[in-house]
Order: C-alpha cells, then structure tokens, then sequence
C-alpha cells in the first residue's frame, strides 16, 4: 500500500491495514483506557460527515475525545463535550508520555484513534512521533488515506467506501 | 583577507605593562569601548549550554520523524524504528535533534556566507574604514546582537570582518558536530541548535548593518517609502528585468546603470523574494512581484526579458524555466551559476551580442556593476524580438486541456496542499473558471504538479490556475513599506516599559517564507488583527509582502492604513530576511535601554530578561528553509516563542511546555531568592499550529510574561479571552493558570472569570508578581 501523498515513504514498519472495519471495533472495545484525537479536517468533507462520525463512535465506544483547534466548538454543536481541548502537538506529545493520562491518574492510554488531524503530512507527522516515542502506545488512523506511521489504517479509499467503513464501526458499536 | 593573531587577557601583567581586558588582534586594533565586558564574549558551543539547559528543562523536545531511518553514512541506512539505535550509536532522538542543527548549520551558514560576500565586496569599494550608519542620532545601538554576542562594538565595515571571523569559526565546529560518531545526546544537539540560531543572528545583524550603511537604504525609519506591490503593477510595455534571491549588490547594478545612462523610466526593474525588497530599500523605482511562490507565476508569464539571479530561494530549474520563454538568464553569484559560462571577464558588448543572438541562454557576470550593465542592454535589445512571449494558456485552451483530466488524482498526491485540482478541472471543462481560479492563492507555487510523470496525460495544472486567475493577476496591485532596517532608541524607550509591564500586549513578528497551508491573505489578516489590538506589529521578507498583498474594508494596504512606527498598533517592516536581526536587536534594546541592563557579552542575562519579560512572539505561518530554522532558533536561545503553520511541522521537532507541571513554571524572585510559581509564561517555545485560528488563539497567550503587571496581564488575557472566545466558542479552559489574582481579570469580564475560576478551585498565586529570573546568580539579595 502507498502512502496518499506519493514522496512519503515511511520506512520499514508501517500500518496494518485495516480491511474489515469490525476489527476497530473490537479493537476499541479491547482497549482499556482509549482516546480519540479530532483535528479539523473532518469538517472539511461533506459538511463533517466524518465529524459526524467520529461523534457516533466516540460516543458508542464509550471514547474520551480530545478536540483540536476549534474542533471542540464543532463537537459540542454535535452534541458531544469532550474531554480536553488541545493542539495537536500538545496532546501528542503528551502522549509519549508513558505516566500522562487525560484522567491524571499515572496510568497510561494504550489506543489513540486519530481523524481529522490534518493536513496529511501533519497526521503523519504526529504519528511518526507516536510510533518511535509512544512504544505503549496502539494508534488507529481513522482518515480516508492510508497512514502508514499509525499502527492500524485504511487504504486510501474513495469517500463513499471511506463512509461505508466508518458505518459499520458506529454501528458494531452501537450494537 | 589574511589571517589574524588575536591576543586577549582579563588581567595582564607585564614587567613593562599592566592592564585589564586587554585585548590585540595583530594587523588590526581592536579598539575599547566604556562598557564593562560581561561574562561571555564570542561564546563557544558549551558556553551557554547551562542556559540553554534551562530552556530545555522547561520545553521538552517533541520529535516528528519523516521516516524511520538514518541515512546519512555508509553505516546505514539504519533502522531507528521501535527504540532502535544504528549502526554509530545514535537513537531518534539524537537522530532527530541532529537533522535540525543541520537545518539550522544550513541556515545560519547561507547568511554567514552572504554577509561575508557582501562585506568583502564593500570593504574592497568602500574602503575597511567605511563608517557604519543604521539611524544616525537616533540609534546609538547599532548593533545590540553583535554587541551581545561578541563584545565587539562595530564602528566600520572592517570591524565586522572581525565578528564573521568568530562567527565562521563557530559554524565550522557546529556543522562538524553532525558527523558520524559525534554528539549522541538529543539535548545537547538541542544546545548546539540554539547556538547556530544565535550565531545565525549575529551575521544576520552584519549583513543588514552594512548594506544598509553602505547602500543609504532607510536608516531606522518609520517612514520608510511605500514601494508598488503585486503581479499587476508591472508595466510590461516596456523591457522587464526580473531579480530573484538575496543578494542585492548585482540588482543595485541594474539600477545604477539605469540612472547613469538615463534610463529609469524606459526599463522595469522588479523583483521576487529578498533582493526585490533590498531593491526597493536602494531604488523608490524599483517594484516587487512577490513572495518566492510568485516565482514560477511569474517566469512563465514571459513578462520577464532578462531574469538576473543571485542567491538563496531561487527555484534551481531556473534557467530550463527561462529557456521555456526565451528570457535570458544572469547569474551573479558563484554558488548559483546554473552551468553557465563565466563571462566576467568578457568586454560588455561581446556579452550583449551572444545572449541577444542567442548564442547563449545565459551568462555567469560575477562582477555586480557589469552584470547590471549587460542586463539592461540586453533587456532593451531582446524585449521588441521576445514579445513578452508566455505560457500562460487562454481561457479557451485552459477548457480544452481541463477536459483531458482523468481524475486519477495523481496532481494531488504530489501537490504539498493537497489542492482538489481534479474537482476544478472537471468545472473548467465545463466553462465554470472559478474553481480552478480559487486555487489560486493557496497554490504554493512549486510546480510539482507539473513535472514529468505525473500527470499520465500531461496536463500542466499550476499553469491551469493561473491561467484561470489571468484578470485576478492584472489587478494584483498593492503598496508595501519598504524596509525600515532598525528600531530607533528612543522608540524603545518609548514602549519599554508598556511592553514589560504588559501594557502593550505583545510584539508579534510575522517572518519566514511563503510556504503558506492557506491563502497569503491569512497572514494578512493576522496582522491586522493583532494591529488593531494595538499589539507591535513586527515582519520581514515574504512575510512583509504577503501582509502586503491585501486590501482591508478601506481598499488599503495595511501599510497604508498602519503606520511604521514601533509602537502599539504600528506594522514594521524591518526589511529583508537578515532584517530579522533587528526584530532579536529591538528586544535586546529593551533590556538594554529601557531596563539598563548591561550588554556588552552578557547573552544569558539578557535573554532571561528577555525570556521572562519581554512580551513577543514569532509567527513564521509560511516558513519553508533551512533559513528559517536557524531564524527560529535564534529567537529561542533568547527565550522568545516562535509559532509555525502546519508545513512547519516538517522541521521535525516541537519544543513544548507542559502547562500543568507546576514545577516547571517556577522562577527565582530576584529580590529574595526564593522560588516563585508563575504558571506557563509563555507555555511554548515552538508550535505548530493546525488551523489560522488556533495560531490567533497562541498569540496572546505566548505573549504573556512572568513580569506582566496586573494591568499589562488584564489586558493580554482580554485578548486571550476574546479570541477564544470568537474562535474556539467559549473560555480557555487555562485560564486559571494565567490568573495571579482577581486584580488580573479584565474587568468586563469578572463575573464569568470568577465563575470559571471558582469551579476550577483557583487560588491566588502565592507571590504573583516577582521579579523573575532563572538564573541563579543574578539574585540580588540572599536569605541570610
């Protein structure tokens, strides 16, 4: 699988892609101490679609949220308050932090679900920094192109099969 | 230039001699002056370590790696994946930390090069005894970093030969620290960043003190002229000579020449990037396209007959993108010379006759004055035969093309904004422009779209949207302050002290290149935001231009609209890139002139000062070189934060404060030694931010200070809270880590702040108003 943005090449460790979405669901579930990060990207397509999505499986999942930039405006208009606002930088470097949780309580997150931290190379940047310096940490790109420096993500898909996927996520949540 | 001896005792005892800080440079006097020397004078790598620790205990290092490996030796490549370390030793982070002091050796060397080109070029016209002149009577100070960092109190254009020659020495031992199996620490690299950043400074501060005493461009003035701006004012009916890059003397030929021969009004002179503003600084005729993303716009435009290069930031397929209109190519400098022949040494007219009969596509003329003679001869020659000849498509052809679009979307993959170009093609094709013409400003200007193998039809996208945007172009036309050079002393006596207090609420620099995510516009409006809240408005080269390219509700340019002074409200332009240096040089002013603090080779104390008082931040919203990152760099070794846009990210490390670490947010009360927590001021060194608004919303929050009055706090966290508020929706949900006590909150918001603060179970600081230091021997008075 290519990166979306052809002169990324990542290296030798790169993302299992994420084929059959049920596997983040189960994923989530697995996870004891999860957070989504939501950039503002997932405003940018289809009047937040992908926004609305994020809401349905952070809220399915039981998923703390940590809202980028003015991301947190967006949520809430949603119907979602969520945890922290914070740059992306901030929350990811916090991140790398094996003692730093939202909940304050020394105990580390083991799953980040990333969408919307954009632009691309952005996203790919914070992964890169999460993956060589957050060991214990398990990270899900959730964004329509394939990021290769999370430990899960999807192909690059066109919209509608990207919507399809983010579907069948809230909805084995929601089960 | 021959080498030196360079003698220098603190106390020297001689049968026949006894003196302190003697000081001898064989060949030439150093000469004394009535200030006492501070601790540091020409600072090696580990002399200011312990301060930069300092910084770095407060701002972690956050790195961002492009890709899992090193492969910068026969070694590799290796692996640095998962905790890995390579084949010499080295992890990520010292990996990492290692690729950025490269960055900023880069950096710092492209100025240090083009300052010593420059100077010996003027010390060979002008003489080593050339005065320096930045401001007359109204800068004493002339050169607050080299003073600084040196010791050095530079009179001539002969002292700063001295200063470069520290400066050289120390990028040598700097750049050589990369090398395999050198330094393996990360934050000793970190260390080693902050000192090519400061030496970055320093020669930054030569190259502009001495074109600006050499070439009469304005001294330290608010008033400095307003120079035409934009793609539109070019007068294309007459022969047009275009100079891209930094430095100036080969363009200050072209004008020369002009003037000699009578022909300013008969040829256009214009420019891209640094040396167009240098130009402007030298000749009122002069006029500017703009930002080096302009430069393939432009080019292909044909207007240009003659395209004279010199150094830094020009695209290096210029001459493949001259040829492609028939516009003749000069190159001036030996680190550009584009495979053309060296014709320096060739009588003018023999010069004119090849390139005019297209003998040749160009020429290499090291010699400034002879260059600028051949370009406006051949300029005059080739114009009526070129016919501004262009490859800017009709609106007719650019539908026909647009039709050809496949989408397989291969031009956005390759595009670094990821432009939905597909989408606007497919409009265009159907005689809709208007898409493909919005592409316009957030079009970066790198033709990557364009080049072979990437569009499996090849269609040549980036020329699409500026063919689509052809009227938009015509009416580019703006006015831009040209740049100023220094800050006058006594401007800084006039706002020191409102800025230490915090009553202006901040000095905010927009600075860097136009790599922008967006629209130039957003830096624009930035500006004028911040302008209107009566903040110092500070900025530099593509910067300056991009505040330019923009009219606000009057239909003015807000060089127009603000005025140049540096004070609240104003919008300085300070000139070039090596302008940058005296946006560093008007904070050191103000711990030197306003808080007499002394100078000369006391870089620590006064960047604690600075650190811990002085209200300013930098926003490099577009930065994209080498350049920039040694720029940046030297900002943080002085304690000043620098916010990036999201290319910004690619510079591959953060330096980051953790707000609610207490123990981090502690400083030394100078007045009594004991410890005093003051809350994240200012939070950050570097950030990158995501979105226009969230760097709007960092602004006024790294503008606040430890030393910030309970009235200069009120009003940074009336703009801190009125920004959230406007752009993120509700309060800061910090903010009780900004308020010292109820005095702090503006008054027309206490009630909500109180509210807020009463949930977060808020307290008042303990000592909210110290005099803050992190340096343990500037303490003035011990317990006991």
């Amino acid at each position: 699988m290519e990166p979306w943005q052809k002169a990324e090449i990542p290296g030798p460790v790169k993302a299992v892609l994420i084929t059959r979405p049920e596997v983040v669901a189960v994923l989530i579930k697995r996870a004891k101490r999860p957070l989504f990060v939501v950039g503002t990207e997932a405003l940018k397509e289809e009047g937040g679609k992908p926004l609305d999505y994020a809401v349905r499986i952070a809220k399915a999942g039981k998923v703390p949220v940590v809202a980028t930039a003015q991301m947190a405006m967006e949520l809430k208009k949603r119907g979602l308050q969520p945890a922290a606002r914070m740059a992306m930088v901030e929350i990811c470097s916090r991140l790398t932090d094996p003692k730093w949780s939202l909940h304050g309580d020394g105990q580390p997150h083991d799953l980040v679900l990333m969408l919307g931290l954009g632009p691309y190379y952005m996203e790919w940047l914070m992964g890169s920094g999460l993956k060589s310096f957050a060991p214990h940490l398990r990270t899900i790109s959730l964004n329509r192109f394939y990021q290769p420096h999370c430990s899960w993500s999807f192909p690059n898909l066109s919209a509608e099969e990207w919507y399809k996927n983010l579907e069948k996520i809230a909805e084995e949540l929601e089960k | 230039m021959g080498s030196k001896l360079r003698i220098r005792a603190d106390e020297l005892q001689l049968p026949w001699l006894k003196a302190k800080g003697f000081e001898l440079s064989l060949g030439r006097v150093a000469r004394e002056w009535e200030e006492e020397e501070g601790p540091t004078p020409m600072p090696d790598i580990a002399s200011l370590r312990e301060w930069d620790k300092r910084l770095l205990k407060r701002y972690k290092p956050f790195y961002l790696p492009f890709c899992d490996l090193c492969c910068l030796c026969t070694f590799g490549k290796c692996d640095l994946s998962k905790g890995k370390r390579g084949a010499c030793g080295i992890d990520m982070g010292g990996q990492l930390s290692r690729i950025v002091l490269l960055s900023c050796c880069i950096g710092a060397s492209t100025h240090c090069g083009h300052a010593r080109h420059m100077l010996d070029e003027l010390i060979e016209k002008y003489g080593r005894d050339y005065p320096l002149d930045v401001g007359g009577e109204n800068v004493y100070l002339e050169a607050p970093i080299i003073r600084l960092v040196t010791g050095i109190k530079p009179r001539t254009l002969g002292d700063l030969e001295d200063v470069l020659d520290y400066c050289e020495t120390e990028l040598v031992h700097l750049l050589s620290c990369v090398h395999t199996g050198q330094e393996g620490d990360n934050l000793d690299f970190e260390s080693k960043v902050f000192h090519a950043g400061m030496i970055d400074h320093v020669v930054m501060e030569v190259a502009d003190i001495a074109q600006v005493s050499a070439f009469g461009f304005p001294k330290a003035d608010p008033e400095a002229h307003l120079v035409e701006l934009g793609m539109g004012v070019i007068d294309s009916s007459k022969p047009v000579i275009l100079v891209i890059g930094h430095n100036v003397p080969p363009a200050i030929g072209v004008a020369d020449y002009l003037a000699k021969a009578g022909l300013e009004d008969k040829v256009e002179v214009c420019g891209i990037c640094c040396t167009a503003i240098d130009l402007s600084r030298y000749s009122r005729k002069a006029k500017i396209v703009g930002p080096i993303s302009f430069q393939l716009r432009f080019v292909r435009s044909g207007v240009a007959d003659v395209i004279m290069v010199d150094e830094q930031c020009i695209r290096t397929d210029i001459l493949q993108e001259a040829q492609k209109v028939n516009a003749v190519l000069i190159t001036t400098h030996y680190k550009n010379l584009q495979g053309l022949p060296d014709r320096t040494k060739d009588p003018v007219d023999q010069i004119v006759e090849d390139l005019v009969e297209g003998k040749l596509p160009g020429a290499a003329i090291l010699d400034p004055e002879k260059a600028g003679e051949v370009a406006v001869k051949v300029a005059m020659q080739i114009a009526p035969k070129r016919r501004k000849m262009g490859l800017i498509p009709t609106e007719e052809r650019l539908m026909e093309e647009s039709r050809r679009c496949t989408s397989c979307f291969s031009c956005v993959r390759s595009c670094p904004n990821t432009l939905p170009i597909p989408e606007a093609l497919a409009e265009a094709g159907r005689g809709n422009l208007k898409p493909l013409s919005d592409l316009y400003e957030p079009c970066v200007g790198c033709g990557k779209c364009e080049q072979e193998g990437v569009c499996p039809v090849g269609i040549k996208p980036h020329t699409l949207i500026v063919g689509a945007h052809r009227r938009e172009i015509a009416e580019e036309k703006f006015k831009m302050r040209t740049g100023r050079g220094a800050i006058q002393d006594i401007e800084i006596r006039r706002v020191g002290q409102p800025i230490v207090m915090g009553e202006i609420p901040g000095v905010v620099a927009f600075v860097g290149c136009s790599n922008f995510p967006g629209s130039w516009k957003e830096v624009a409006r930035m500006a004028e935001e911040f302008a209107r809240r009566k903040y110092i408005i500070c900025t530099t080269g593509c910067s300056a231009m991009a505040i330019g390219m923009y009219r606000d509700e009057n239909g003015q340019s807000l060089y127009e609209t603000y005025p140049g002074v540096f004070d609240a409200g104003g919008i300085v332009n300070c000139g070039s890139c090596v302008s940058n240096s005296h946006i560093a040089g008007a904070a050191i002013k103000i711990a030197s002139i306003f808080a007499k603090r002394r100078l000369r080779a006391n870089y620590e104390e006064i960047a604690d000062y600075i650190h811990n008082r002085v209200g300013a931040v930098g926003v490099a919203w577009g930065a994209y070189s080498q350049k920039a990152s040694s720029i940046a760099s030297g900002f943080w070794r002085l304690g000043i934060p620098v916010i990036v846009g999201p290319h910004g990210s690619k510079y591959r490390r953060a330096l980051l404060g953790r707000k609610e670490d207490r123990e981090v947010w502690k400083v030394i009360d100078a007045r009594t030694g004991k410890e005093a927590y003051v809350g994240p001021v200012p939070e950050h060194l570097f950030f990158m931010a995501e979105t226009v608004e969230e760097a709007m919303v960092a602004i006024p929050k790294l503008c606040m200070r430890a030393s910030d009055t309970t009235k200069g706090r009120s009003i940074k966290l009336n703009h801190y809270i009125d920004l959230h508020r406007r752009l993120f929706g509700d309060l800061p949900d910090d903010l009780h880590l900004f308020v010292r006590t109820v005095a702090d909150i503006p008054v027309t918001m206490k009630e909500e702040v109180m509210a807020f603060l009463k949930e977060k179970g808020w307290k008042e600081f303990e000592n909210p108003n110290p005099d803050p230091t992190l340096v343990p021997r500037l303490i003035r008075v011990k317990e006991g």
